[in-house]
């Protein structure tokens, strides 16, 4: 018997709505196809703040946090980025008040010399806006930009080598943090891939340091990368964690977050379109013309106004792995959906927004690691699809980028894509020499551009995906060219798709829709208990 | 080995070719003469405002007509004068860290500027730069005869300039770097691989953003 989460459509369905980038669209499904919706959202905690205070006086494997303190020493707290939570959460955002109540207890233990570093790794630089609504307008006008500040992961002079793990990779972090008596990293984990050994060792590090474990290879045997314990991403970066965790002297906090996306007026975009109340049917109707008849600019500025209601539902603190294990229990709770059998073919909605796109489009390359990469990796146990399956997405594959966010991106999908799709190649013959270009590096250092090194990182995360999928077969996309270049079939719509699906099969495939988002993971198990 | 070209006034430096031009003409000579000398670079002020829009050549052979009369020594002494006094206070926050960045990347810093050689071999060695292409002025016995030497480096000229360097040292064009600020660099800029402008006009930002080109912005401390 199917959990309620997982609907098997009849022969009068209605048709299911899912997002096409920033616009929803209707699909008509054939009977028989099973579509995975999204767990009922967890009840946040009634209490975050008592949460926190009760988190770092009560952690897990190590001393609480008021004995860990002495007058007149050096901290420095790190926090995540805006890559997570998306959209950004309504405030106060929990990093917020992670850092207000931090903050009190530093001062009523004497601790003055404390820095505040945004762990962005090789991510863009965060706008001061964007800043002042993680953190609140009291921390960042006390703090901004001397004492908060972006991390920079180019800043030779300010990154230090921490040590060389038994396999030889170089950990080398931001000075700050590695000269502080005290490290407090506060967390917040969106999906089962943040937090935990990444924090540290990704967030605060430079390109040098992430090369060993950001390659095809790890990726390849990452099964999935949403899955901690089978995750050879997740295992490379726990090395490097626990020689940082070795040589400092870290402490951090954990929370976890609902899967509150939308706000509870929008709740029937995560329902059972066939269970939708007249009411219900019309404002979803509504939505679907609105997105249609709305240009691109004016459905973005409206995504980018609102933001996610979430709601933090547990928070730890103490030593690393012993709080992420926590951490990834509830994560857990949030999202798996049992399943049981892969598909032929599986459906991935592809929407408006990824971790690298806050403010900005959903570019060619950021749609094909949500697709391959992300939504791909959105399983425990097995992937939803069977090996060689098809994977069919909705997408307009515009060939669109911001010109700040993404100026590397543009190079390499026009200019190095081109030369070649395989990973390999692209690692061993490009990735070095891009990654040093310095038009790019200045641009990431002093603007608001990921490193040159990113878009290599993303084409990396769908390898698995890749590798796994026998083929992409794009609904929607406004131009041939760039699913092309991307590798990637076209067809006029979802009928067409299935259809080449079906003869690609020679029988009538197995589908299954993962309607997302909010996220969702798949808990695969396989026939014969696999 | 490839390398990066780069332009230097409103690029890396605040300052244009007639801030340093003033500060010779304002230190050379007795009051009188300085005096006559001002007068002289005033009176031709609309005239070069002329030339600056519409040509960049005949722009730097007016202002270096300035020079006529200055001895060689006496330019090559003021030249660390002009480069503290002027070029130094007006270095863009990120000017060294970019300089440091294309030298980190393996490429060879040229500096293609308007400027004189001699002032520019000073900003150069201050930022690391590994070589220059400045205007050099014609001497007749040690005196400035107020013209410039041929190839006169400005606008178009640049390219050809920038192109037959790179030739000689055996560098891929595909493979090397321009930098400018200024629309009338579009040639130097174009024929490079990657091309980048840093502060750029109006145009230039305009034409940066057809293109795809990488722009940024030096001119502000984080």
């Amino acid at each position: 018997m199917n959990h309620p989460c997982v609907v098997t459509l009849e022969r009068d369905s209605a048709p299911r709505t899912v997002f096409s980038g920033d616009q929803l669209i209707e699909i008509d499904l054939p009977a028989g196809t099973r579509v995975i919706y999204p767990r009922p959202t967890i009840e946040p905690l009634k209490d975050v703040d008592a949460a926190i205070r009760y988190a770092i006086s009560h952690p897990e494997n190590s001393d609480p946090l008021h004995a860990r303190l002495r007058p007149g020493m050096r901290v420095t707290i790190a926090i995540d980025d805006i890559s997570l939570p998306l959209p950004p959460m309504k405030r106060p955002d929990v990093r917020e008040r992670m850092l207000t109540i931090l903050l009190e207890l530093l001062a009523d233990h004497g601790v003055e010399d404390i820095e505040i570093i945004i762990a962005t790794g090789i991510h863009r630089r965060m706008k001061a806006a964007e800043v002042r609504h993680m953190v609140g307008d009291k921390i960042f006008n006390e703090y901004w930009p001397e004492r908060l500040y972006n991390h920079d992961a180019e800043d030779a002079d300010n990154m230090v080598e921490v040590g060389v793990t038994e396999h030889g990779e170089v950990l080398e972090l931001n000075r700050r943090a590695v000269e502080s008596d005290l490290l407090i990293y506060a967390n917040i984990n969106f999906v089962p891939m943040n937090g935990g050994h990444k924090s540290v060792a990704v967030g605060l590090c430079s390109y040098k340091s992430l090369r060993p474990h950001h390659n095809p290879d790890t990726i390849r045997k990452s099964d999935s990368y949403m899955d901690p314990r089978k995750s050879q991403l997740a295992h490379d970066i726990a090395r490097l964690g626990r020689l940082a965790n070795q040589k400092l002297n870290v402490f951090c906090i954990e929370t976890t977050l609902n899967n509150r996306m939308f706000d509870p007026s929008l709740d029937f975009l995560m329902k059972n379109e066939d269970d939708l109340n007249d009411r219900e049917k019309a404002l979803l109707k509504g939505l679907v013309l609105t997105t249609a008849r709305l240009p691109q600019s004016a459905r973005q500025a409206i995504f980018d106004r609102f933001p996610a209601p979430y709601g933090c539902t547990g928070v730890w603190a103490g030593e690393t792995a012993a709080v992420h294990e926590k951490v990834i229990e509830r994560s857990f709770e949030q999202y798996l959906v049992p399943i049981e059998g892969q598909a032929d073919v599986l459906i991935c909605p592809i929407p408006f927004i990824s971790p690298y796109n806050v403010h900005a489009y959903l570019n060619p390359l950021l749609v094909q690691v949500l697709a391959q990469g992300y939504l791909f990796n959105m399983y425990r146990g097995a992937p939803l699809v069977k090996k060689g399956g098809t994977l069919i997405i909705t997408h307009p594959c515009t060939d669109k980028f911001d010109h700040e966010q993404h100026a590397p991106y543009i190079e390499f999908v026009h200019r190095i894509l081109p030369e070649t799709r395989d990973a390999h190649v692209l690692r061993n013959k490009y990735e070095e020499k891009f990654a040093k270009n310095p038009a790019f590096i200045q641009m990431f250092r002093t603007g608001h551009a990921y490193h040159p090194a990113h878009p290599f990182f993303m084409w990396y995360w769908g390898e698995n995906g890749r590798q796994h999928v026998g083929r992409v077969i794009v609904v929607g996309a406004d131009n041939e060219y760039i699913p092309k270049l991307l590798g990637w079939e076209t067809a006029s719509s979802m009928d067409e798709a299935l259809y080449r699906a079906k003869l690609e099969d020679g029988r009538s495939p197995e589908i299954t829709l993962l309607h997302v988002p909010p996220i969702l993971m798949g808990d695969m198990s396989l026939p014969g208990g696999g | 080995m490839s390398a990066s070209y780069f332009d230097v006034d409103g690029t890396l430096v605040a300052t244009n070719l007639v801030h340093p031009t003033l500060y010779y003409l304002a230190n050379q000579g007795t009051p009188v003469q300085i005096a006559r000398r001002l007068g002289r670079a005033f009176f031709r002020a609309p005239t070069m405002a002329w030339a600056e829009l519409w040509d960049r050549r005949v722009f730097n052979e007016l202002l270096y007509s300035s020079y006529a009369g200055m001895s060689e020594d006496r330019l090559e002494l003021l030249a660390e004068d002009v480069f503290e006094d002027v070029i130094r206070p007006s270095l863009y926050p990120y000017a060294k860290s970019l300089v440091q960045q294309n030298k980190r990347a393996g490429l060879k810093v040229v500096f293609v500027s308007g400027a004189l050689e001699c002032v520019l071999r000073q900003l150069a060695d201050h930022l690391g730069a590994d070589e220059i292409i400045g205007n050099r002025l014609e001497m007749k016995n040690g005196i400035a005869t107020g013209k410039i030497l041929k190839p006169v480096v400005a606008g178009p000229e640049k390219a050809r300039l920038i192109r037959e360097h790179a030739k000689r040292h055996g560098y891929d064009l595909d493979e090397c770097f321009a930098f400018s600020d200024s629309y009338s660099d579009v040639p130097m800029l174009s024929v490079v691989g990657h091309p980048a402008a840093v502060n750029p006009d109006k145009r230039l930002a305009l034409l940066a953003q057809a293109y795809s080109w990488p722009r940024f912005d030096l001119t502000q401390a984080l």
